[in-house]
């Protein structure tokens, strides 16, 4: 691999962890919006409110003994995932994307039964999977049926969106796509393929895996370059109205295509990390700038991702 | 990219660091407290022994001892003569060492020691009063030599300095002056050179000074002259006039009172031996401070205990400026951000090898034991307790196992932060499920690289010395830690992992 001299970085405009923290995070993010990121239920509850739409809720379980309803709703329920409302990197999802009789097919094709899942619920409750152990709350929410054209570049999972919103200005964007090395999880330091995105257009640029750059998807030998994302201005306009929802400066929006409702939002991210320069082959610094220097910001989300489209578009 | 909003965090920093470092060197001019751990001091020891016969009866024997000789202080002073009653008495130019005893019979020897350090401290004025010339009466034909020689001398000088100096000269006994000669043919040059310069209206007394030389034995004072000039007192060599004291000369007794007297016996004697010594410079300090009461030496005021305690508390920021710097500028990763130095100061109780064997095999077993936890499906919390109670009893079984295989660590590994390696297990169990091995020894072998660095830097013994000496050098890891936090560039591993970017350059 070896190794890049800071000046070449410098060059490139690559930001860093220490810069992120302190010049972007700090800056621009309050604390008080923390909360609303960290914790999925209450996301949800206030991107609704400003016409942002996330996959459906069907229970909630707050409480021990409110697990036993879980089994009647899941009754006949075909597809539903399981989360911790303070999760993060993927840890305590569950995804059931089938039945089997009594019991539930996960998305890895594992099957289980409802004892299973009502243990998974009780630790998501104990806190197992939130920051510093303390007790939570487990969402349970419409399975997401990745759009078709989409769905073929990803080894199971649904492949996600993210798009890092500076002051409400959609800067850089990049697709996610589960392989069989990152066991169906969209993580890219577990092996999953992020695929750099134009802004401009949706469609991809570039794409890398495990840090380096590839061309086809390892599983389906997909060329990743072709990719195109559909409503693509609809899903750049989301994500930019995510900041009037939140209020956050500084965040990434991570968003889905489901194939009957179109782009949902799966989760904002107040510490989104930095591998999304690296699928696009750029620095985010530029960009960054750009929005910094900006004398009269656009009042609405529809106004910045225009200009976003039009500023940051690959030049081809 | 500088912000204008940020000069005065900086100018804080700065202050911070600044009022740190003059502090702590503020506190090793004014108290001596060395900057290294080892450092000694040369110290006099100096021995007066009288020795008397006694008229068979009652006995006081008292020996004028220094107060505050110019250029030494002292730091002990003890007495050693069996069957005596001592006691030091008096104050403002007159202390005494008293003995006293009831029925005395033969020849006696009594000794009074004491450790003197150079100092170049400027010692206080002990006099209330300005002292004052006294009148002497002479008889001719003394009064008219006395008169002509200090005609002489005043017209060849202009301050009391120089007007010594110049009577010195003059009563030098060459044989030159007939006036001299007259007056030297009592024999006691010093008594007449003050009841001369007292006659002229300068203040003059004697002083006995010793000098000191390693390893003398029966030595005896050497007279010296002083005068007052108006704002202190001045010492004079009486035979060359030579102004200040040599190098290596101890003012024994200053003033007019007398060196040595005995109640109760005849022939009395005092001489001196002496001896250079080396002590730590450190322990001079804690000495000094406490013999003058005004030197704060923070923690050596607080019972031993405590003592040890804080040792180890005031390395614990060296740990977190290590943490710190490992994570924020090379970018290692550790589980948990301050586990590493809670591990370290383990370390420093236990030793570094037998304290990274305990803790991996600790890690290790809590490890298997927690998969055994993970499959009966417990509640957070409970599964938590079950692991700190099995983390004791591993460590409790190590400690067993490793005393009686001669190990003495062994006991020492109780030192270990229980709670802390009950949740370090958990981490990296749940690490592992989540993200493999690969992730588990990245982060456990990055915490202990920290640990073992935190650790090498806290054993160094000058790091203990300073932490512990000069708690004021905190704020300085203080102002180095903010200042850090204010890094906004690339960290080490950031030029590694970054390194694919080099395509697009
Ligand atoms: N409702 C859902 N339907 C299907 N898959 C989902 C659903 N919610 C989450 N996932 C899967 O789980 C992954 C992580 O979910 P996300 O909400 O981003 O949580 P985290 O904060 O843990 O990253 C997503 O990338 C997606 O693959
Ligand atoms: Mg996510």
């Amino acid at each position: 691999m070896g190794w890049i001299s800071p000046r070449a970085l410098n060059r490139l405009g690559m930001l860093n962890m220490n810069r992120r923290n302190v010049d972007y995070i700090a800056r621009y993010n309050e604390r008080a919006s923390y909360p609303l990121v960290d914790n999925k239920l209450k996301t949800k509850l206030v991107v609704a409110e400003y016409g942002v739409k996330t996959p459906r809720l069907l229970q909630v379980v707050r409480e021990q003994h409110e697990i036993s309803h879980f089994r009647e709703m899941a009754e006949d329920l075909a597809g539903f995932a399981i989360k911790p409302a303070k999760g993060s990197g993927g840890k305590g999802i569950t995804v059931i994307t089938g039945r089997d009789g009594d019991e539930y097919i996960k998305g890895s094709g594992v099957r289980v039964n409802a004892g299973y899942l009502e243990r998974h619920l009780t630790n998501i409750l104990a806190g197992l999977y939130s920051l510093a152990g303390t007790p939570d709350v487990a969402i349970v929410e419409n399975l997401v049926q990745s759009e078709p054209t989409l769905a073929r570049y990803s080894h199971q999972g649904v492949p996600d969106i993210r798009i890092v919103v500076f002051r409400g200005y959609p800067v850089m964007a990049m697709l996610r796509v589960a392989t069989t090395a990152s066991d169906g999880k969209a993580n890219l330091h577990q092996g999953a393929i992020g695929v750099g995105l134009d802004l401009g257009s949706g469609r991809g640029l570039n794409a890398v895996q495990f840090n380096r750059p590839t061309l086809l998807h390892p599983d389906t030998g997909l060329a990743l370059e072709n990719i195109q994302i559909s409503d693509w201005e609809l899903m750049l306009e989301m994500a930019a109205r995510c900041y009037e929802a939140t209020g956050l400066g500084y965040m990434g929006v991570d968003l889905v295509v489901d194939a009957n409702e179109g782009p949902l939002l799966l989760e904002l991210n107040a510490r989104p990390g930095l591998a999304i320069q690296m699928a696009n082959g750029q620095g985010l610094l530029p960009r960054l700038k750009t929005i910094e220097k900006l004398k009269r910001p656009h009042f609405t989300p529809q106004e910045r991702a225009e200009f976003a489209m039009a500023t940051f578009a690959a030049r081809a | 990219m500088t912000n204008p909003s940020r000069i005065p965090f900086y100018v804080a920093v700065l202050l911070l660091i600044g009022a740190g470092i003059s502090l702590a060197i503020w506190r090793h001019m004014e108290l001596g407290i060395p900057w290294l751990a080892g450092e000694q001091r040369p110290v006099w020891m100096v021995e007066a022994r009288i020795d008397f016969d006694s008229n068979n009866g009652p006995v006081l024997a008292s020996l004028n001892v220094p107060e505050q000789p110019p250029g030494f202080s002292i730091i002990s002073e003890q007495a050693a003569s069996p069957g005596y009653g001592f006691s030091i008495v008096g104050k403002n130019g007159n202390r005494r060492a008293e003995w006293t005893k009831r029925d005395v019979v033969g020849p006696q020897t009594l000794y009074f020691k004491a450790q003197f350090v150079p100092s170049d401290r400027d010692r206080p004025d002990l006099s209330a009063r300005k002292p004052r010339a006294h009148d002497v009466f002479w008889e001719e034909p003394q009064a008219t030599a006395v008169r002509e020689i200090l005609d002489q001398a005043r017209e060849r000088s202009s301050t009391p300095e120089s007007m010594t100096r110049e009577v010195i000269r003059l009563m030098r006994p060459d044989g030159a002056n007939q006036n001299t000669a007259l007056l030297a043919s009592d024999g006691d040059n010093i008594s007449l050179l003050v009841k001369m310069l007292n006659h002229a209206g300068i203040p003059a007394r004697t002083a006995d000074g010793l000098r000191l030389e390693d390893a003398r034995r029966r030595q005896q004072l050497m007279p010296f002259l002083q005068i007052y000039n108006g704002s202190r007192w001045l010492t004079f060599d009486p035979k060359t006039g030579e102004q200040g004291l040599p190098d290596n000369l101890l003012l024994w007794r200053e003033g007019s009172a007398s060196l040595l007297d005995v109640v109760g016996g005849d022939n009395s004697r005092v001489s001196f031996s002496m001896l250079r010594q080396t002590v730590p410079a450190l322990q001079l300090a804690t000495m000094q401070s406490k013999s003058n009461s005004l030197g704060y030496l923070g923690f050596y005021e607080l019972p031993i205990e405590e003592q040890s305690m804080f040792r180890l508390l005031l390395l614990l920021p060296l740990g977190a400026f290590v943490v710190a710097f490992m994570r924020m500028l090379i970018g290692i990763r550790t589980s948990g951000t301050f586990m590493p130095v809670l591990i370290a100061v383990a370390f420093v109780q236990t030793a570094l090898i037998p304290g990274l064997v305990a803790f991996v095999a600790i890690v290790a077993i809590g490890l298997l034991m927690r998969g055994y936890l993970s499959s009966l499906n417990l509640l957070l919390v409970s599964r938590i307790s079950a692991l700190i109670i099995l983390v004791i009893f591993i460590t409790a079984g190590l400690s067993v196992f490793g005393y009686q295989m001669g190990f003495n660590t062994g006991m020492t590994v109780t030192f270990f932060p229980m709670v802390i390696i009950a949740w370090t297990i958990e981490r990296m169990s749940i690490l592992w499920e989540e993200e493999g091995v690969r992730e588990v020894l990245i982060q456990g072998t990055g915490s202990l690289f920290v640990a073992v660095c935190a650790y090498l830097l806290m054993s160094i013994p000058l790091s203990g010395h300073l932490t512990f000496n000069f708690p004021e050098l905190h704020l300085v890891i203080l102002g180095l830690i903010l200042l850090m936090g204010q890094y906004t560039g690339y960290k080490l591993t950031e030029l590694r992992r970054f390194s694919p970017m080099k395509v697009y350059d």
